[in-house]
């Protein structure tokens, strides 16, 4: 995993969203943009001020937070498995392309999960948790990671009391059944919302096979190259004149600039 | 001593700071989120990523900074928004004007004086009861100069329907007149548009192109901010633009604003409070709370409130700025009148097209407008109201596009894949945006349980569609239909917003207007004419939530325009006579 390095220390609370730090990239410590105004004591650190000019420091950016391979952050090796079980099944292979787990989905998952978007780190999670109208949306207790955690064991517990086998174990036409048992609500478990837990799941993998392949899915850019995505392209001044016509633009992504 | 506090840098309080900084006043902006600039924080090298600003929505403010309670009807129990929903909020310097798409409609002549111009031609019985539609107090004649000032300021490309009474043919027949063309001009068709635009054109309804905050050449503001042209790269709405082609605080008015030495703005700050003399007549200036915790006062003699639609009217209920309005009375006008936009239309799904949908931008589209507002007879139908009816071409960023598969379609396996790789070059939406009456039993008030990390109480919304709406949008959602088949479609499938209960989590609009609208009258309105309190009288409070109806049209430009306004009346008529600008 990699750390973020940080400007100034970290005050936010747990779980409180933190505003994206702009980080040097040369990791120097002092922030000291030109027309930044120093106001005395802990004011500037804690309001900074901009005052007198476009503040602008060299090296400062916002990249993004590309992710290591290598090892899970977040899944057991179990729950890996049951991940990469599921995902192919979601987006199998085929003569259209790689399916989810070649396409590191369940990478892209894992990592995910022991980040901000596991961690819920955006979402409103004060008050009481009720429940409410369909209208009123998702009033989860618990955070994206946590729904994994228990939604997963839970689901190959109900599989293994169905099949007396676990998921992973059974064949394709009974793994496609199961999936449609949890996606439509007929596949029930105690205290799990299945058909918002599918729903995440399905999700979770449509973003890992078709987001950038930095995150970790995504592999060779397999999923823009099935759909005809150009990926990490800026400028179609060139082409918005040809109405109508099949590009064959060649996709690249933002780590990896190659076709 | 800070002649005036704006609370909120987003696109109204960045065009008010730059007016009041001219003319001579110190200014100090205070705003919740951080400093954010093009170069820095959304160049093109970090702005092609879907998942972190499409996905997760990096530039907007998360629910957990605050959130919204929601309940579709008085008496049921509120509870928060607590996921990403179909509000989106800024969190920046620059505010939603950031990350916005870039739809720059003026409003009709018609939407501003919806009470006297329903009740002239079809009489009063048109309004259904329960509905509040009543006038602005202002008449979009009053604020065409404000509107083309804006437009010359943001850039914006487009293509005049009427320009001085006279019909300018390839532009909207049905717009307000204006003075002159728009600053750019127009951007190119998409394929899809060139099919709707050939389509409508066939069936007799007049296609123009949709002013777009996307501006289609290089271009120098009146403020000297230079623009560059768009490059229709697909990553705009909820994205910030690195080509500096986008319309936005960024790429107008802050390299000018923030040469000024008479103004600052504090960032990473939030406004607890505005703070009222002991008389409660005007407001001695603002506390904030810094991200250490420290709590800090802001005076100034003048106070902008433009906090975005929904923490204006937070604001001034924490603040005690006007009487909270009372739904079961009907007394009170803070909370009043709160209007969203009304969505219906169709997908339609080609056989064999190339619709290229990654060349796009957040505003490229073609509209016709014979179906909006009161551009049509309504003697025959039972509603007030209309919809402008478009085809987009704004991104084709395939994880928002997986769903996007024909009726029947399975949404995951081998199928999903199939239908998927097809429907991708293949499938459009004619989107039909259309207007927001007010009722009675839609408001906005503080949340009696629910709070946010300070600890003050969240706003609450109690919203659903009202009939004269839900009528109008099945209209126009007709009429969407209509023109899918005539496409070529293979597949024409509607969809409507306002069938059934309404829920934020249908994000085909992220629309939220009213709850401290402007008026005549001090008892259905919370402002002036020009933006100003009622009834604390150095305070002004700029956004759409100033408008008492929405009109079939995005608001921001409308929302500049009336910022601009305002700053005139503030610089010319208040400042050298602090006092109501407005007899009550």
């Amino acid at each position: 995993m990699t750390s973020k390095p940080k400007l100034s220390p970290d005050t936010d609370a747990p779980g409180a969203p933190h505003l994206p730090r702009r980080r040097l990239l040369s990791g120097l410590a002092a922030f000291a943009a030109g027309g930044v105004l120093a106001k005395t004591g802990n004011a500037e650190k804690a309001a900074p001020v901009v005052r007198g000019e476009m503040p602008w420091s060299p090296g400062l950016a916002d990249p993004p937070m590309p992710t290591k391979q290598g090892g899970m952050a977040f899944f057991t090796p179990a729950e890996a498995q049951l991940v990469g079980a599921i995902v192919e099944r979601l987006i199998p292979a085929d003569d259209l392309s790689i399916g989810a787990l070649e396409a590191g989905c369940v990478v892209f998952i894992d990592r995910q999960l022991a980040g901000d978007f596991g961690k819920a780190v955006a979402m409103y999670r004060r008050g009481r948790f009720l429940e409410g109208t369909p209208q009123q949306g998702p009033q989860f207790r618990e955070t994206p990671a946590e729904r994994y955690r228990s939604g997963l064991a839970a689901f190959d517990k109900r599989v293994v009391a169905m099949h007396g086998k676990s998921f992973v174990e059974l064949g394709e036409a009974q793994q496609d059944a199961l999936l449609v048992a949890l996606e439509t609500g007929k596949l029930t478990m105690e205290g799990i919302d299945g058909v918002a837990l599918f729903g995440l799941l399905l999700q979770n993998t449509r973003e890992g096979f078709l987001s950038d392949p930095m995150y970790g899915g995504n592999k060779n850019m397999a999923g823009w190259k099935m759909i005809g995505f150009p990926g990490a392209r800026y400028d179609f001044r060139d082409v918005v004149d040809k109405r109508g016509k099949k590009l064959n633009i060649i996709p690249i992504s933002m780590a990896d600039k190659s076709a | 001593m800070a002649d005036v506090v704006i609370v909120g840098l987003g696109w109204s309080g960045s065009v008010m700071a730059e007016e009041l900084t001219r003319a001579g006043l110190n200014v100090v902006a205070i705003e919740r989120g951080a400093w954010r600039d093009t170069s820095t924080d959304f160049p093109p090298s970090v702005d092609t990523d879907e998942l972190r600003w499409g996905v997760r929505r990096e530039m907007l403010q998360p629910p957990a900074v605050e959130a919204l309670t929601f309940r579709n009807k008085p008496g049921e129990k509120a509870l928060p928004v607590r996921e990403w929903s179909c509000f989106q909020f800024g969190w920046n310097v620059g505010g939603a004007g950031t990350h916005w798409a870039g739809m720059s409609w003026r409003f009709t002549e018609f939407d501003f004086e919806p009470y006297s111009k329903t009740v002239a031609r079809y009489g009063v019985k048109k309004l259904a009861p329960g509905l509040q539609v009543q006038d602005w107090g202002i008449t979009y004649k009053e604020l065409e100069p404000f509107y083309d000032r804006f437009e010359r300021i943001a850039g914006t490309s487009g293509r005049a329907g009427n320009i001085q009474g006279k019909v300018n043919p390839g532009g909207n027949p049905f717009e307000g007149p204006r003075a002159r063309d728009y600053p750019t001009p127009p951007l190119k068709n998409s394929r899809w548009m060139e099919i709707y635009q050939k389509t409508t054109a066939s069936m007799g309804y007049h296609p123009f192109p949709v002013p777009a905050g996307n501006i289609s050449e290089a271009y120098v503001n009146p403020l000297g901010v230079r623009m560059a042209p768009c490059t229709y790269c697909g990553y705009c709405e909820f994205f910030g633009c690195g080509n500096w082609s986008k319309s936005s605080p960024q790429a107008c008015v802050l390299p000018a604003l923030m040469q000024r030495d008479n103004f600052e703005v504090v960032t990473e700050s939030e406004v607890l409070r505005v703070n009222k003399a002991a008389d409660g007549k005007t407001a001695t200036g603002v506390t904030f709370i810094d991200r250490s915790g420290a709590q800090w006062e802001q005076p100034a003699k003048i106070v902008i409130i433009s906090a975005y639609q929904m923490d204006n009217v937070r604001l001034m209920l924490l603040s005690g700025i006007g009487k909270p309005y009372d739904h079961k009375t009907g007394q009170g006008v803070v909370g009043r009148n709160y209007t969203y936009q009304t969505i219906s239309g169709a997908d339609v799904f080609f056989e064999d097209e190339q619709l290229n949908p990654f060349i796009g931008a957040g505003a490229l589209a073609v509209q016709i407008d014979d179906f909006n507002g009161d551009n049509f007879d309504h003697s025959g139908v039972d509603f007030i109201g209309g919809a402008g009816i478009m085809a987009f071409s704004t991104n084709g960023r395939p994880i928002g596009m997986a769903d996007a598969v024909p009726p029947g379609a399975p949404r995951w396996g081998k199928g999903w894949k199939k239908a998927f790789q097809h429907s991708y070059q293949n499938v459009a939406t004619i989107f039909a945006q259309g207007t927001s009456f007010p009722h009675r039993d839609v408001f906005l008030d503080l949340d009696p349980e629910y709070k946010d990390q300070h600890g003050q109480a969240l706003l609450r919304l109690t919203f659903d569609f009202n009939d004269n709406d839900r009528k109008m949008a099945a209209w126009t959602g007709a009429k969407s239909v209509e023109i899918g088949k005539k496409t070529g479609a293979k597949h024409v499938v509607p969809f409507n917003s306002a069938i059934g209960a309404n829920s934020p989590y249908d994000q085909r609009s992220g629309h939220t207007i009213g709850g401290a609208v402007m008026g005549k009258d001090p008892k259905t309105s919370a402002l002036n004419r020009y933006l100003q309190s009622w009834d604390v009288h150095n305070v002004f409070v700029l956004g759409a939530s100033a408008f008492p109806n929405n009109g079939g049209y995005n608001p921001t430009v409308t929302v500049g325009a009336l910022a601009l306004w305002s700053a005139k009346a503030i610089i010319e008529q208040y400042v050298p006579n602090p006092g109501p600008l407005v007899k009550a």
